[in-house]
């Protein structure tokens, strides 16, 4: 693990491997939040938060029960539970300390566990960073880096598209376009202008 | 009899899981490569769908109200690791272009809205063949619009070249021919829904 | 429908110009370095601009006609979409490339989104950006000027790695400046450009922000850190290659898809200038000029957002 590697994580999962444009994950809140911009950030802080935290809890239980204990198939039910329970817990804590937090981030905690972003990038962390069972070299702080950037790359495409949907909201986008197709296209063209970082070398 | 093909019928055409629900996206838009691995995604999650519509149907009388939620997650999560397993014993090129959207059937959409909103009311009967219906929907869907992609993207279908001489727009195959492709054909069906309007 | 339909949620400087007076001028403006890019590239580049501008044409009248709107195609905007996105093509390309990206600019960027006024991206660049994404091959296979052969772009050629500064490529900076490089059909002939971009500052069809911003930003970092040590960056040839002149003074000034506020446009060019360098710099294209235009098209919204404009 260097500097550079880290860059190179940082750079692809928010522009080049962004979560929406590109690995198509979480496409529901995208598509289903994006209408104003508020609740977008909200929701992109939500997801970034929850990323950040499964990724961790999950690098642990990976590491140190799955591998030793050799059941790594149980991978997809472990973290999908553990992720659901987390979940729940820190909507309870939030509703508990803060009723202003809860209104602004916890309401989007429950869409959370069944988005596919947040499971995607803990088996991607460790399809990426265990090789058969070995944890490579800084794994941990990889891991922890990729699941905190993808967040941020999901909530930057969750911002401008946003943005852009509040404008379109003022113009008369065809009748058959509206809505969601509309917001296809924007997708896809932002996507298309992302690629111009593809290839990229630091 | 005819109100199991209605259950079956429905998941295709009128409450079609993709065109018409707009459910289960992510998988849809990043399998969608390929023809080959439209059906192997939308067999998969077929069995996925079949096997938790049964389990959740059978124990439906037993799951306590209050933690039927993580119920049907433990009960998808063990089909999806069926899958997972089988996958990699027996279709290990399927396996890889597939990648991580074989474990992550276990949080689509469609999979746990079916355990919630069909199999945890009716009987195991009718839960097979919403079952069915819905994964062929799903697999319809993910075909159509993996041919589209296949065919512009690639020039060919089930890798066959269709016509020689055509050149393939490779964007096609990439992000935003995907993203693009799901545009027009939601676009297509609200036109359809909303007929006799302007354009 | 009326004639002025250039966003209007501000008091925009220049309302007493009709839509059409500004696209029309912008096209004349464009004019002299197509003529330019003939002369140097030869009549291949002819029909390649006459192919994409009359598809351009045809396609908005067909769509408009479809959608029963009135057909609004002597205003200008689809002749210079038409224009622009040829501008950014090979002049040596299959002629029925520029009709795809001309549908693609039209129906797509632009007519699915509601029409003119409405679009987000800018439609020409989307247009050269799908078909790079989809005929690369086509896309990237440029000409040496006056000559069959082909070669490449000064800036791919540093994008390789093996020839490191100009004189390596037998070229000056007068060779950059007058169009005798291999490029794109519009970008090429800078000086002819300039002339153009002259012409409407004078008009004021623009301000000067959001170009000044783009190039001022992309020449600071190629000095800074373009060169193999800090500060010594070839910034003369940062300015003078790729698409960077065309694309500054003709794309990021767009009405419709750069921010309202002049603040807002200086920027949307810092950040085009920064996008370029970076991709320029470690991108995997040898150009990015274009991309960064699309990107800033995509904050544009955001910018306005939050740069609000004055109230008077």
């Amino acid at each position: 693990m260097s500097l550079s590697s880290l860059i190179m994580i940082i750079i692809s999962m928010v522009f080049i491997n962004n979560f929406i444009l590109s690995k198509f994950l979480g496409m529901c809140p995208f598509i289903g939040v994006s209408r104003e911009t508020k609740p977008a950030v909200s929701m992109g802080i939500a997801v970034t938060f929850v990323m950040g935290c499964s990724s961790v809890i999950t690098w642990l239980l990976y590491r140190y029960i799955l591998i030793p204990f050799n059941v790594t198939y149980l991978r997809t039910i472990t973290f999908i539970l553990v992720i659901a329970a987390f979940v729940q817990l820190v909507e309870m804590i939030i509703r508990k300390f803060s009723i202003t937090l809860y209104r602004a981030l916890g309401i989007y905690l429950p869409l959370i566990t069944t988005n596919c972003a947040i499971l995607g990038v803990t088996i991607l962390n460790t399809n990426e960073f265990f090789k058969d069972s070995a944890t490579l070299p800084g794994s941990f702080i990889l891991s922890f880096t990729q699941s905190i950037f993808a967040g941020v790359g999901f909530t930057l495409a969750l911002l401008l598209m946003s943005a852009i949907r509040e404008r379109l909201e003022f113009v008369d986008v065809p009748e058959s376009m509206k809505g969601i197709p509309i917001a296809f296209i924007v997708a896809a063209l932002m996507s298309l202008a992302f690629m111009g970082f593809g290839g990229f070398k630091f | 009899m005819k109100k199991l093909i209605v259950e079956f019928i429905k998941g295709i055409i009128k409450e079609n899981p993709v065109l018409v629900l707009v459910l289960g996206l992510c998988p849809i838009l990043a399998v969608s490569v390929s023809c080959v691995n439209a059906i192997g995604m939308g067999v998969a999650s077929t069995f996925v769908l079949l096997g938790s519509n049964i389990i959740i149907s059978s124990l439906r009388k037993i799951i306590p109200e209050k933690i039927r939620i993580p119920c049907f997650v433990v009960v998808i999560a063990t089909f999806v690791t069926i899958v997972e397993m089988l996958l990699k014993a027996y279709f290990p090129v399927l396996d890889r272009s597939l990648g991580i959207f074989v474990p992550l059937i276990v949080v689509n959409c469609i999979v746990l809205g079916r355990a919630e909103a069909f199999a945890s009311k009716r009987n195991i009967v009718h839960s097979i063949f919403d079952a069915l219906g819905m994964g062929c929907g799903f697999t319809l869907a993910l075909l159509i619009i993996s041919s589209i992609r296949e065919i512009l993207g690639s020039g060919k279908i089930f890798g066959f070249v269709l016509i020689k001489g055509f050149e393939p727009a490779s964007i096609m195959i990439l992000a935003p021919g995907a993203l693009l492709t799901l545009g027009f054909i939601i676009a297509f069906t609200q036109l359809k829904k909303s007929k006799g309007k302007e354009l | 429908m009326n004639n002025n339909l250039v966003v209007s949620t501000s008091p925009h400087i220049h309302r007493h110009e009709s839509t059409a007076t500004i696209m029309w001028a912008v096209v004349i403006a464009l004019i002299p370095s197509g003529i330019g890019s003939v002369w140097i590239f030869g009549l291949s580049a002819l029909w390649v601009i006459l192919t994409g501008v009359l598809s351009a044409v045809v396609f908005e009248v067909l769509i408009q006609r479809l959608r029963g709107q009135e057909v609004s195609v002597l205003d200008g905007s689809a002749v210079l979409t038409g224009l622009l996105l040829t501008y950014n093509l090979p002049p040596v390309v299959p002629l029925w490339i520029p009709v795809v990206g001309s549908f693609f600019a039209i129906a797509i960027v632009k007519h699915a989104f509601g029409g003119l006024g409405r679009n987000i991206f800018n439609p020409a660049l989307a247009g050269r950006a799908f078909l790079l994404a989809a005929w690369p091959t086509y896309m990237t296979t440029f000409h040496a000027p006056y000559d069959a052969l082909t070669t490449a772009t000064p800036l791919a050629l540093l994008k390789e790695g093996k020839i490191l500064n100009l004189a390596e490529m037998n070229l000056t900076y007068g060779d950059l400046f007058f169009g005798g490089r291999a490029g794109c059909i519009g970008e090429v002939c800078i000086g002819l450009l300039i002339l153009g971009a002259i012409f409407l500052w004078v008009r004021g069809v623009f301000s000067l922000h959001a170009p000044f911003a783009f190039i001022a930003t992309l020449a600071l970092f190629s000095w800074a850190f373009g060169g193999t040590a800090l500060f010594s960056g070839d910034w003369i040839f940062a300015i003078l290659s790729g698409g960077l002149i065309l694309g500054a003074f003709f794309m990021a000034t767009d009405y419709v898809t750069t921010p309202l506020t002049l603040k807002g446009q200086a920027i949307f060019g810092i950040g085009c200038g920064l996008i370029t360098f970076v991709i320029r710099k470690w991108g995997g294209y040898p150009e990015g000029v274009s991309y960064s235009i699309l990107m800033m098209n995509a904050f544009t919204p955001l910018i306005d957002r939050y740069v609000r404009p004055k109230r008077y």
